[in-house]
């Protein structure tokens, strides 16, 4: 193994060097999803249709992120237009397939990607070779045609590969996944609220608990003493005067607060200050997002034998609450920081990760279980992915997406836009939607967007396209209109590609397909619609 | 038509109907933010085209915002383009930042920005300025008609925000000379987070206005740092701010020198074992100690591009403009929030004057030192100068303008001003102006003949 000239040793060093490179030149965005998420993007393949700004830029942001390979596709050439708004193209690319063209730059920016073309139009592809998409995680359809992406969801969904639609026009765009379902564990929401139990703490807490007195005489020890201990006894009391009852009016609140505040010995006691700030968590704990109990109720949790490795837990989860957990969930054992001796606050905390921890091998005993009552192997869910799930369990989402044919099929559609309209205002979001299936229909019937030709044409063009516009909305039944603005500036937009609108537009792209790909927070729900006229965005589930 | 600018052309060359529509200010702005006001109509045809060539607009910043803002002014078809960056490239900076290559660490961004943009963009001209904003002279900026902000820090905003609003200029009723506006478009991004804000100074709120909009930076009190840590972060606050100083006296603490981090990671270690702390790692050390944030392409991407519209919304009037603030979150789904938010008419940086009260017999030098004792002005002024109406009531520098300006301090300063109005007052720790506007209390009436 070892060479006489000390090789491999030079190997190692080369490696460890890589590798070091490697986390200095990530560093930024480890902080983020950590190595975990890394991995996860460095193992993704990634196909991206036509080489457009808005594609390119999507592309440009994975192929700096680390995504593990992608596969560019476009049937054209490299055209004058594209100087002006693609930063991948260059002029000593002119009349050469862009897709081969755009990969070489891109090559630059990260030497870790493997990056392919095809120099191919995605339609002809669909046609002549539905099966190579079925070696991408991901496939994200730039600047593609209503008609083009209902067969291409089809086929992605055929060889559960995922969609990610992007499309800017003028000042224009949207965005929207398609998939059929996503599950998520590590959503990662903005604002955690801690779950200390102070409303039913468990025998080893309270035990814990009993080793200390608010009373004492030692001022040092009592300024020390952490939050959630004084509110514990004071809980305590205040049960042992209420026939066992917790707080519950206005009035009765207030008196508890009182009484905390009570217990302060000094002027300068923090502690006793931040027992008071948090003693609402008494009365109010974290509640469970309505999302978290769908997916308790979802008919997935009825778990088979064919069920993901999510709905096992899910379904052990379901039987943990209603067992062990006596109605709640895992306990998260992570509990903020509070003012405390050092000792105090340590021992506090594991007596929180303890109960954690046999949370965990609660909920581990009920997934051996099912997976035995399925047939399948009890240990094919390791301790540790249980124990990333019960930590997250009060944040999971799961996201469904309806089929393109579907929503493109205006099926149900001007019911769901309506619902928008009300909130809507000055925004026409909701019409913006309409004007890109108004302008696809115009295109399917003149080859070519409306307003595409001499500025002659824009005035003409926009009488058609209105009309197109207006009938799909009597067709769906949506009461609001498009404007006559609207119309006008989607004629007047040509159906150009936007540098800055390909960026905003390529942008989140990249982002949801990051999110998509590494499974840590939401993807969005829904088609998104950028107005870059307003500097709005709305989400329409549709 | 020029092929290369087709896509673009679409908006630039052919009037539409939402066009800064319901943009406040209106089209007295218009004429005052761009020289130049060209309505889009049908004499246009290749002005607006060589405008954008020519307009000068500055970015501030090269790093993750200023190399896809450069990126997107320049296919934007703005054609002059300064940019200022005091760094160089770093290793970590290659995730985001995408016009530097490996080979390109330790050079200055501003100057690699440049080239490579130029190399690209055939047309563009990038003027690259290595060096800090500070170190550059107010007339230098002066020169631009837009600036544009890439930047990581509220010191660097709020000097530049004060530079711009110095070029404002009131007259005695408190109305703008709308000429001297010199707009402003910021962006900042933070992980999956980020906004995006057009700044008209005198019409919008400037930055100071709407300093709260920032979170304050968090900070650990002192005795849990000596006496009771809890987390990694205080072990390693400790070594950072206290320890270094104790066992490395007189040594200043450089976080890119991999001794002094190590140093700083090791002793965090050692403090976090000696209170059965865990979860000090290195990369939670530099962390900490450079107070990183995390970024990302795609965030950057995003902001910058947001902002480069609106330059180009402004510098054009192609669209309706960003009224005025729109903030961006990716985390869950994708969240934006665009509001109006309002200036502070008693903008300490950006208002016709801060309201000062005296009485009719003060003089020059007790309102200098009532200036100096102002709670709203603490630490802001340390040698203040004022002048009115172009007029130097006191100069503290010169020695020979301090010494012809000197008797003055000892009169009234109702007879120098001659009524209420603005002071403008100057001072080396300011970066821009301070206007005061002075009301006089017991105002002798004029005797009746």
């Amino acid at each position: 193994m070892a060479h006489a000239n000390g090789g491999s040793g030079d190997e190692q060093k080369k490696a460890a060097a890589a590798a070091a490179t490697r986390s200095n030149k990530y560093d930024r965005q480890l902080r983020i999803w950590g190595e975990h998420g890394q991995g996860a993007l460095e193992q993704a393949s990634v196909c991206l249709l036509n080489c457009g700004a808005t594609g390119s830029e999507a592309l440009k942001n994975l192929v700096l992120g680390g995504i593990g390979n992608v596969t560019a596709v476009d049937g054209g050439l490299v055209h004058e237009s594209d100087l002006g708004n693609n930063f991948l193209l260059s002029a000593e690319n002119l009349g050469q397939p862009r897709a081969k063209s755009m990969a070489a730059l891109l090559q630059e920016m990260n030497d870790s990607v493997l990056i392919d073309h095809i120099d191919a139009s995605p339609e002809s592809l669909l046609d002549s070779d539905p099966g190579f998409f079925a070696r991408f995680t991901l496939v994200i359809a730039t600047q593609m045609r209503d008609r083009s992406l209902v067969i291409l969801d089809e086929v992605c969904r055929r060889f559960s590969v995922m969609l990610l639609v992007a499309r800017s026009y003028g000042l224009t765009g949207y965005v929207r996944i398609s998939l059929r379902e996503h599950a998520v564990i590590e959503s990662k929401p903005d604002n955690t609220v801690s779950d200390l139990r102070l409303h039913r703490p468990w025998p080893e807490l309270t035990t814990f608990v009993e080793e200390f007195n608010l009373e004492t005489e030692d001022s040092l020890v009592h300024k020390h003493i952490p939050f959630a201990i004084i509110l514990l006894k004071v809980c305590e009391e205040w049960r042992s005067k209420h026939g066992g009852a917790l707080p519950s009016t206005t009035k009765e609140r207030s008196e508890f607060k009182s009484l905390v505040a009570s217990k302060k010995q000094a002027q300068d006691e923090d502690n006793y200050k931040e027992a008071v700030a948090a003693a609402s968590k008494v009365w109010s704990p974290p509640s469970l997002s309505s999302e978290v109990k769908a997916i308790l109720e979802d008919g997935a949790a009825d778990v088979d034998s064919s069920s993901s490795d999510f709905w096992i837990l899910v379904a052990a989860l379901k039987r943990f609450v209603a067992s062990e957990g006596g109605g709640e969930f895992p306990l998260d054992g992570a509990i903020p920081d509070m003012h405390s001796f050092t000792e105090y606050y340590i021992l506090l905390q594991r007596c929180y990760q303890a109960k954690a921890e046999s949370d965990v091998s609660a909920v581990e005993a009920h997934v051996r279980s099912i997976l035995s009552q399925l047939g399948r192997d009890p240990d094919s869910i390791s301790r540790a992915a249980i124990k990333h799930f019960c930590k997250n369990s009060r944040n999971l989402r799961v996201l469904r997406y309806r089929s393109l044919a579907e929503e493109l099929g205006l099926k149900e559609v001007g019911a769901k836009l309506q619902k928008y309209l009300p909130f809507e205002g000055d925004n026409t979001n909701y019409a913006i939607y309409l004007m890109f299936r108004a302008v696809d229909r115009f295109a399917e019937e003149f080859g070519r967007f409306p307003g595409a030709m001499a500025d002659e044409t824009v005035e003409e063009d926009a009488a058609k396209v209105g009309a197109i516009a207006h009938k799909l909305a009597g067709e769906i039944g949506l009461d609001g209109g498009v404007s006559e603005e609207l119309v006008y500036e989607f004629c007047r937009f040509g159906g150009g590609e936007i540098h800055c609108v390909g960026a905003v537009v390529g942008g989140i792209a990249s982002q949801e397909a990051i999110k998509l790909v590494t499974k840590q927070f939401t993807p969005t729900a829904g088609t998104l619609i950028y107005n870059a006229i307003s500097s709005t965005t709305t989400i329409f589930q549709l | 038509m020029e092929a290369r600018w087709r896509d673009i052309d679409f908006l630039l060359q052919r009037p539409g109907k939402l066009v800064s529509d319901g943009f406040e200010p209106g089209p007295e702005v218009c004429s005052a933010a761009q020289c130049v006001c060209l309505v889009i109509g049908s004499s246009l045809s290749l002005q607006l085209r060589e405008f954008l060539r020519d307009f000068k607009i500055l970015v501030i910043g090269a790093g993750g915002l200023g190399c896809e803002m450069l990126k997107d002014l320049a296919l934007s078809g703005f054609g002059n383009i300064d940019v200022i960056d005091m760094d160089t490239i770093d290793v970590s900076n290659l995730n985001r930042q995408f016009l530097f290559r490996m080979h390109d660490v330790g050079k200055p961004k501003a100057q690699v920005a440049a080239e490579k943009i130029m190399q690209r963009i055939k047309g563009v001209t990038v003027t690259p300025h290595y060096g800090r904003i500070e170190d550059k002279d107010i007339e230098f900026y002066r020169e631009f008609q837009l600036i544009v902000l890439g930047l990581d820090s509220l010191e660097a905003r709020s000097y530049i925000n004060s530079i711009a609003c110095s070029f404002l200029e009131y007259n005695e009723d408190g109305e703008l000379d709308m000429s001297t506006i010199k707009p402003m478009v910021d962006g900042g991004t933070e992980g999956f987070k980020g906004h995006a804000r057009v700044i008209l100074p005198g019409f919008t709120p400037c930055f100071h206005c709407t300093l709260w909009l920032f979170p304050p930076q968090v900070t650990y009190p002192l005795c849990t740092l000596a006496e009771t840590p809890r987390s990694p972060a205080h072990c390693i606050e400790y070594v950072h701010l206290i320890q270094w100083g104790q066992d490395r006296e007189g040594e200043s603490f450089n976080p890119d020198n991999p001794e002094h981090m190590t140093w700083m990671y090791e002793q965090a270690l050692k403090r976090a074992e000696q209170f059965n702390i865990s979860g000090v790692t290195y990369s939670l050390t530099q962390g900490v100690v450079k107070n990183i944030i995390p970024a990302i392409a795609s965030t950057n991407a995003i902001v910058s591009a947001i902002c480069s519209l609106e330059a180009l919304k402004l510098a054009t009037m192609c669209s309706k403009g960003l009224d005025n603030y729109m903030m961006y979150s990716g985390t869950q789904g994708v969240y934006t929030h665009t509001v109006s938010y309002e200036k502070d008419s008693s903008c300490m940086v950006c208002s016709p004057g801060v309201p000062v009260e005296v009485d009719s017999s003060i003089t020059l030098q007790e309102f200098i030192d009532m200036l100096l004792l102002d709670a709203r002005f603490k630490d802001k002024l340390s040698k203040p100068s004022v002048s009115f109406q172009g007029t130097n009531l006191y100069m503290q520098a010169p020695p020979v303008l301090e010494e012809m300006t000197r008797p003055n301090l000892q009169s009234s300063l109702l007879s120098l001003m001659g009524s209420k109005g603005v002071l403008n007052v100057n001072d080396r720790k300011l970066a821009g102006v301070l206007r005061v506007q002075v009301a006089f209390r017991n105002v002798p009436t004029p005797m009746a003949v």
